[in-house]
């Protein structure tokens, strides 16, 4: 099983995107989880639902009203292009479709981990002196440490798979966007490509399999806490 | 420590109604389960806001729903120390105790790690995983947490409901020293009267939301001596026992009582009920009862359909309770001698 170097850059760019995606969406992800499980503010409904709504939202539809958003027309696409900042057709849009689309398995993941802290915990931090940005840092933050471990196995492995938004948003370009599942797609439609194919989909099982096991790791060893 | 509460909040249909002001180093807030007792901790220490009213803790206004003052909890300086010992899961024992230290102004300070630490033995754990403690040792380390922060006042709620009946008694002397050695005033929430008598000077009593009685918790014993099923609780320190006719003989106000049972061979504190007290005019020739002590009459008081009888026996004291009928009968006035007859099985270790 040889693979071809159009194969390997898809298969690192689809590393980078996931890896890239992960460490933007964790930060982000903490905070809305955060919001949706300590905050009270009006609008905590509508949070909820923009956080879920790419779970059940068909990816293309996602990529589609994000082009509309980035595209050089677009509200944000317009005010970044004078910048000489241009998002759609390269790498980056690849970043934001995956960041879109897997960020409610993120959220809900610490989410979770954030409603079993024990309440008393965090009465008993702030009794002692700990104050709401001290109380995130040294308590919410360590204590749902596996909620955004897991959270980001599993959120990297849904990167990995992205499709629908991507093809949309950043097209299929070898080389520039083409991540692992949209070289698939390639192989697949062309009249001799089912070794190739067959060959990256090898790949997609070992790394699907291993950010699996991985998440398993993360469950078992933080067990309890 | 002064702490001024005029406090209302609604929950529900429950509301919290309480206009008090408690004075004493070591004070009590009494009441049975949903009495508003940890509504009332909460308010106190800021984790919970009334609807209207003012909290001053020493003359310094903590909240006041009129001027719109309101310190938030970790300004208070307000500690806790809850029944399920909240120990932080992931932090060491050290870590867990000097969480409140190192958030405490350096000027504030006056209690020290290593000092804390040994008085409540627990210089060899400081490396621990709090998981691998007993319950004692959490409740110790819970209690050092909070006083390594240098409170102003520390807050004790029903700190011992979630420890065994014979560990619960041990950890009082540890409580209640542990406070008074680095001065620190305490209020103790409990629904446990034994547990108030051996630990405060002054107790608040709340029953549905409302502050029904202040007073010492000796007082509040003899009220609730007629309702309450256990009668008074009467709580001895006896001495080292000796072992006497298949008996332990205890020494206790110079004199010897005869415990039967499994009471164990070790000096402690034990109770004995005043329903357990059998009072006779004069010396019976025979009896079962393996204890009975000659003692004068001090004083009577009326507690629900029952009388007490409070005892000098060798200057200490016993309460007994008997009917109205039994004290006609008896003849019995504060001087007058009177034995008391107490079988070796009535007395119970704490």
């Amino acid at each position: 099983m040889i693979l071809a170097a159009v194969d390997l850059q898809a298969i690192l760019l689809s590393a980078k995107v996931g890896s890239v995606a992960t460490l933007l969406a964790l930060p982000l992800g903490f905070a809305a989880a955060w919001l949706l499980v300590f905050g009270t503010f009006r609008g905590k409904l509508l949070l909820e639902l923009v956080c879920n709504l790419p779970l059940t939202l068909p990816p293309v539809v996602v990529g589609y009203l994000l082009l509309l958003l980035l595209g050089v027309q677009g509200p944000l696409g317009s005010i970044l292009e004078p910048l000489g900042i241009r998002i759609i057709f390269t790498w980056k849009a690849a970043v934001i479709a995956s960041l879109v689309v897997g960020f409610p398995l993120l959220v809900r993941s610490i989410r979770l981990s954030m409603e079993a802290i024990n309440p008393q915990l965090l009465q008993a931090a702030r009794s002692l002196g700990a104050g709401p940005l001290d109380l995130v840092l040294t308590m919410i933050l360590p204590l749902s440490r596996r909620g955004i471990l897991a959270g980001s196995s599993l959120f990297f492995a849904r990167s990995l798979g992205e499709f629908g938004a991507t093809i949309i948003i950043a097209g299929n370009i070898p080389g520039v966007t083409q991540t692992l599942p949209l070289a698939i797609y390639d192989y697949a439609a062309a009249p001799s490509g089912e070794g190739a194919a067959l060959a990256l989909c090898a790949v997609s099982i070992v790394l699907a399999l291993a950010v699996l096991l991985l998440h398993e790791t993360i469950l078992q060893r933080t067990k309890g806490t | 420590m002064e702490l001024q509460l005029q406090l209302c909040k609604q929950q529900g249909a429950f509301l919290l109604d309480i206009d008090l002001a408690i004075r004493g180093e070591r004070v009590g807030i009494f009441g049975p389960s949903g009495s508003g007792k940890s509504t009332l901790v909460s308010l106190i220490t800021g984790l919970a806001q009334p609807d209207a009213g003012r909290i001053l803790l020493d003359g310094e206004l903590l909240f006041d729903s009129q001027s719109r003052k309101n310190l938030p909890p970790e300004q208070r300086r307000i500690a806790l120390v809850f029944q399920s010992h909240a120990l932080f899961p992931h932090l060491t024992v050290r870590q867990n105790l000097l969480y409140g230290y190192r958030r405490c102004p350096a000027g504030e300070r006056r209690i020290e790690l290593g000092e804390v630490a040994a008085v409540l033995g627990l210089t060899p754990l400081l490396d621990t995983d709090p998981a691998t403690l007993s319950g004692g040792e959490r409740q110790r380390v819970a209690l050092g947490r909070a006083i390594l922060s240098s409170p102003r006042l520390l807050i004790m709620d029903e700190p011992l409901s979630a420890l065994d009946d014979d560990l619960r008694y041990r950890i009082i002397p540890y409580l209640k020293l542990t406070a008074e050695r680095f001065s620190i005033p305490f209020v103790f929430i409990s629904h446990s009267l034994v547990e108030m008598r051996l630990m405060t000077e002054q107790v608040a009593v709340l029953e549905r939301g409302r502050l029904t009685n202040w007073c010492t918790p000796d007082t509040l014993a003899r009220l609730r001596m007629g309702t309450s099923p256990v009668g008074y609780i009467n709580l001895l320190e006896l001495g080292p026992p000796q072992e006497e006719q298949g008996l332990l003989s205890f020494p206790w106000a110079g004199r010897q009582l005869l415990l039967s049972g499994a009471v164990g061979n070790q000096p402690g504190l034990f109770e004995l009920s005043s329903k357990d007290i059998i009072l006779c005019k004069r010396h019976p020739e025979a009896i079962s009862a393996r204890n009975l002590l000659p003692c004068t009459v001090k004083l009577l008081f009326e507690s629900g359909s029952k009388t007490g009888v409070q005892l000098d026996c060798n200057g200490a004291c016993l309460i007994a309770d008997i009917v109205p009928a039994a004290v006609q009968e008896l003849q019995i006035t504060p001087g007058s001698t009177i034995w008391a007859a107490i079988k070796a099985s009535a007395f119970r270790r704490l």
